[in-house]
């Protein structure tokens, strides 16, 4: 509990642009060392993968040809020492050249961005969704403590967290398209349509672009099952967290205090016991986002989603190097600045933070 | 801890008498006030007069039911308690309003100021907001109207430059400036019972003085009824006039401040009054 | 003062005690119970429990549950039953390794961390932090791929990935119980860091972290079959639920091959759920409602 300071003197404080301008800066400067960081990792863990990376780029004919792959050998820098090719992949990535992937054989920084869209369009409808139905289920449940609704809600969100993700898609699979064909069961689109030109990447915001409307029904139609799938994963940890912080927050004294104000439950709830606990949730949010873009994997394989689930999974059976260095790379770095963003708005929202 | 002696410090208010039974419009009457939680009594027949335009204290230890007592004139006892009794305002039993009713009262004619200033304002609203919202909630004031009377009741208390005071957060103020901005808050509605539980507890010996002279005036110039809660009798002796002390849920002792502090006539009123000089210590 | 108070005011340095039979008032904590226990003893048993070999192939195959086979027949015509059966004895002892030892190998980075301080908590936090901020399942993929698919290589993927998270909660424990009277006092009688950390710390995160750890173990359960369904884990034809799952894919209209072995996870990570929330409960003392009633004696 913070002391209260000997006298009465009032708190000098600097204008409020400061603190913000300077917390924005250093989370951002965090975030770029974090970045750094997960450079080196993939880098290391890459390279203590015992295969050829070589082999794995050439055809076999060419890879018994010793001058061809001495050349290969020379133009990868792998006969350099590691820091060198540590320094030299560091010098590509800042060209956005993340090498060639071994599988499809061509740059894998154009495989990403294929991949990539596919999977933040799932996981932004997912994330929307889940954090709604998440928070407002929680809150429902913390705020109607030890009721009957609370208990039930309990109940099914630790079903929720229990099932395999796995298991919920095939069912899913299974009940919704193979037995009453109510929605498609794989791809992105149906396989007879053309995809709509490429703006994002994401068909359902390109089509609308383009101004494709039966391109964009197809798209949703699509999105529904593994969304569907993704959403029943998430949300059962968003409602136990959310409804864990909220009860929390109800607690404190300034809720009594607000009540003591006579004010209606309807401006405590909200604008007092949900802004109390928005930190943490924004926080979770966050890091469900994150999860929501690497848990895809065992989604995307059921619905044959092509995303980057998908590709890191193709990657990682065919110990495509190049490729599952750009994915955990792409990964990382989307991790990290998701956190960022997180940061930044919780020091808007929460004057506290910004003292840090 | 300053011991307060009865005739200096504070200028003497409304002559303390032994309560009356007559109640004014201002004051509160408890009858017969009993409380019980998971079957444990927690008030056994509580007897006060608050007499209107006065500072009645309530005295005692933890767990003597004082700040239970306070808290369920508002209404705002634990969920699960079982009450009886009567809570009379201004000619209505508080007991039998319906928690609309009550909310009316709330924030308007009877307000709570809490122990720990710091943790009764939301953190993250600003001063402005906080002691606008039941303003405009109650007396749907405009913005601006809810505005202008936050800055003037934080003149009111003392809280220096009230324009700038009202964009910061409660961080950014010591302990008692957010006592004060927090009777600010509570004298906003035309008050006329203010709760005080506890008020100063948590504050630097040289910033309680300050809050009680600001408590004795605003009784004085705003004509309010306090009912000062505390534990410590070197502040009820500097504020109260008539002292009410509390005991496992009951009322053991009534009497004005000369009566109590100079002449207790109950064995543990007199414990407590021989205990001065070491501080209860609470979480 | 009235009885009642004592008891939470006496306990500011010990807070974390986890209260166990406050734990068995919980309805669901009972049945969690039960349903891991029977899932352990299954595991226990297992091969005294399967009326048929879980690896042998038959001519029955693709048979829908029956009297015989009361979970069906699979593409190969064994026995779904008794895979399922033996399979609790491939995920369940595997997962139990894995929470255990990622719990002491985290633990002990975590309380160094917090411990020493300084340069030792950078390290170990930095690290920490770069692991987490990599996706696990993505990173655990990768070591199951480059080590080659097997349980034990994805047990060892798996632990590479899970410690971070006992790392970060042991270090604010320890850090929180760091600065308490009972700690200085420890090491101002003498005696090093380790004895410091054995006999003052332990105790007190000793209950927090096994809640962690017995939530993690479903966690544990469901990575495991999540790599093996992605056929990085358990190698065919070992029985283990996920890949038994996977199988069903290519088989949908025999749905028992995919729906019993997945139900067998659902169940046994339900009961533990079940259990980790009841033993979550019981150590926070805040939850429980006479403790808050003692609160309002006042």
């Amino acid at each position: 509990m913070p002391q209260a300071p000997v006298g009465d003197a009032a708190v000098a404080t600097p204008r409020r642009s400061h603190p913000l301008l300077r917390y924005i800066s250093i989370r951002f400067l965090i975030s770029i060392l974090l970045v750094w960081g997960v450079t080196v990792v993939t880098f290391v863990v890459t390279n203590l993968v015992p295969t050829d990376p070589v082999s794995a780029v050439l055809g076999e004919q060419a890879a018994n040809n010793p001058e061809i792959v001495a050349a290969l050998r020379a133009e990868m820098g792998l006969d350099q020492p590691l820091l060198t090719q540590y320094w030299l992949y560091l010098t590509r990535l800042v060209h956005f050249d993340l090498g060639m992937s071994a599988q499809t054989r061509g740059p894998v920084a154009a495989d990403l961005a294929r991949a990539f869209p596919a999977t933040l369009e799932l996981a932004l409808f997912v994330l929307f969704f889940s954090v709604l139905l998440g928070v407002g289920l929680g809150m429902l449940a913390a705020l109607r403590h030890q009721s009957w609704l609370d208990k039930t809600i309990r109940v099914l969100s630790l079903f929720g967290i229990s099932m395999p993700v796995f298991w919920i898609a095939m069912l899913a699979y299974y009940v919704l398209f193979y037995q009453l064909h109510w929605l498609p069961g794989s791809g992105r689109l149906d396989s007879a349509l053309i995809p709509p030109p490429t703006v994002t990447g994401m068909y359902t915001v390109d089509s609308l672009i383009a101004g494709r409307f039966d391109l964009f029904t197809n798209a949703v139609s699509h999105l529904i099952l593994p969304a569907l799938v993704l959403t029943l994963f998430t949300i059962g940890t968003l409602i136990r967290f959310s409804r864990s912080a909220i009860l929390d927050v109800s607690q404190q004294d300034y809720v009594q205090a607000a009540r003591a104000k006579g004010l209606p439950n309807r401006i405590i709830n909200f604008r007092y016991i949900l802004r109390g606990a928005s930190l943490p949730i924004l926080t979770m949010s966050g890091l469900t986002f994150g999860s929501l873009l690497s848990g895809a994997v065992l989604t995307e394989s059921v619905f044959s989603w092509n995303g980057l689930g998908q590709y890191a999974y193709k990657a990682a059976i065919s110990l495509d190097l190049q490729a599952i260095m750009g994915v955990g790379l792409l990964i990382g770095v989307v991790y990290i600045f998701t956190n960022f963003a997180v940061d930044l708005l919780c020091g808007l929202i929460d004057p506290r933070v910004r003292v840090q | 801890m300053t011991d307060f002696d009865a005739a200096s410090a504070t200028t003497p208010g409304a002559s303390a008498t032994r309560a009356s039974t007559a109640q004014t419009d201002a004051g509160v009457t408890i009858r017969n006030l009993t409380l019980e939680l998971h079957g444990r009594r927690l008030l056994d027949n509580v007897n006060l007069d608050i007499a209107g335009g006065t500072i009645t204290g309530l005295a005692g230890e933890s767990g003597s039911g004082k700040t239970l007592s306070g808290m369920t004139m508002l209404g705002l006892q634990p969920k699960g308690s079982e009450v009886s009794g009567e809570i009379l305002y201004a000619g209505v039993n508080l007991l039998e309003q319906t928690e609309d009713q009550m909310n009316r009262y709330r924030g308007t004619e009877i307000s709570v100021i809490f122990q720990d200033p710091t943790a009764s304002m939301h953190p993250m609203i600003s001063i402005g907001e906080q002691l606008t919202d039941h303003l405009r909630y109650h007396l749907k004031l405009s913005k601006k109207q809810a505005l202008a009377r936050a800055i003037e009741l934080l003149g009111m208390v003392k809280v220096p430059d009230p324009h700038l005071a009202v964009t910061k957060y409660p961080h950014q103020f010591s302990g008692g400036q957010l006592q004060r901005i927090a009777i600010a808050g509570a004298i906003a509605c035309d008050l006329k019972i203010l709760i005080a539980d506890e008020p100063t507890t948590a504050l630097d010996v040289t910033v309680q003085a300050g809050i009680m002279h600001l408590l004795r005036d605003l009784c004085d110039t705003l004509g309010l009824t306090i009912l000062l809660i505390t534990h410590d009798l070197g502040v009820m002796s500097g504020l109260a006039d008539s002292i009410a002390v509390m005991r496992n849920g009951r009322v053991i002792e009534v009497g004005s401040r000369f009566e109590i502090i100079r002449n207790p006539r109950e064995d543990y009123t007199r414990s407590l009054i021989e205990s001065l000089p070491n501080r209860q210590a609470r979480a | 003062m009235t009885e009642g108070t004592m008891t939470i005011v006496e306990l500011p340095k010990q807070r974390r005690l986890l209260r166990l039979p406050y734990a068995w008032r919980n309805p669901l904590a009972i049945i969690g119970a039960v349903i891991v226990g029977l899932w352990l003893l299954i595991a226990l048993l297992a091969p005294w429990l399967v009326p048929f070999n879980p690896v042998a192939q038959g001519s029955d195959r693709l048979l829908p549950p029956n009297a015989v086979n009361w979970f069906g027949t699979d593409a190969l015509g064994r026995d779904v039953f008794s895979r399922v059966i033996s399979g609790s004895q491939t995920s369940i002892p595997v997962a139990i390794v894995l929470v255990v030892v990622s719990l002491v190998f985290g633990s002990v980075l975590g309380a160094l961390a917090g411990f020493l301080g300084k340069a030792v908590d950078e390290v170990i936090m930095r690290i920490t932090d770069v692991v987490l901020a990599f996706p696990s399942i993505i990173l655990a993929m990768v070591i199951a791929a480059a080590l080659g698919p097997s349980l034990i290589n994805a047990v060892v993927a798996l632990l590479l990935v899970s410690w971070p998270q006992y790392t970060r909660i042991m270090r604010s424990l320890v850090i929180s119980l760091r600065g308490s009277e009972f700690v200085i006092a420890g090491r101002l009688l003498g005696g090093g860091v380790f004895s410091s950390l054995r006999r003052d710390i332990l105790p007190n995160v000793a209950a927090p972290m096994l809640v962690m750890a017995a939530v993690d173990f479903g966690s544990a359960i469901l990575l495991l079959s999540g790599l093996s369904f992605l056929g990085l884990g358990a190698v065919p034809p070992a029985p283990e639920w996920g890949s038994m799952v996977s199988d069903g894919m290519s088989n949908f209209s025999a749905w028992w091959i995919a729906a019993f072995p997945g139900l067998s996870i659902f169940t046994i990570v339900v009961g533990i759920n079940f259990m980790g929330d009841a033993m979550r409960d019981a150590l926070d003392p805040r939850s429980s409602p006479r403790s808050r009633a003692m609160d309002e004696e006042d």
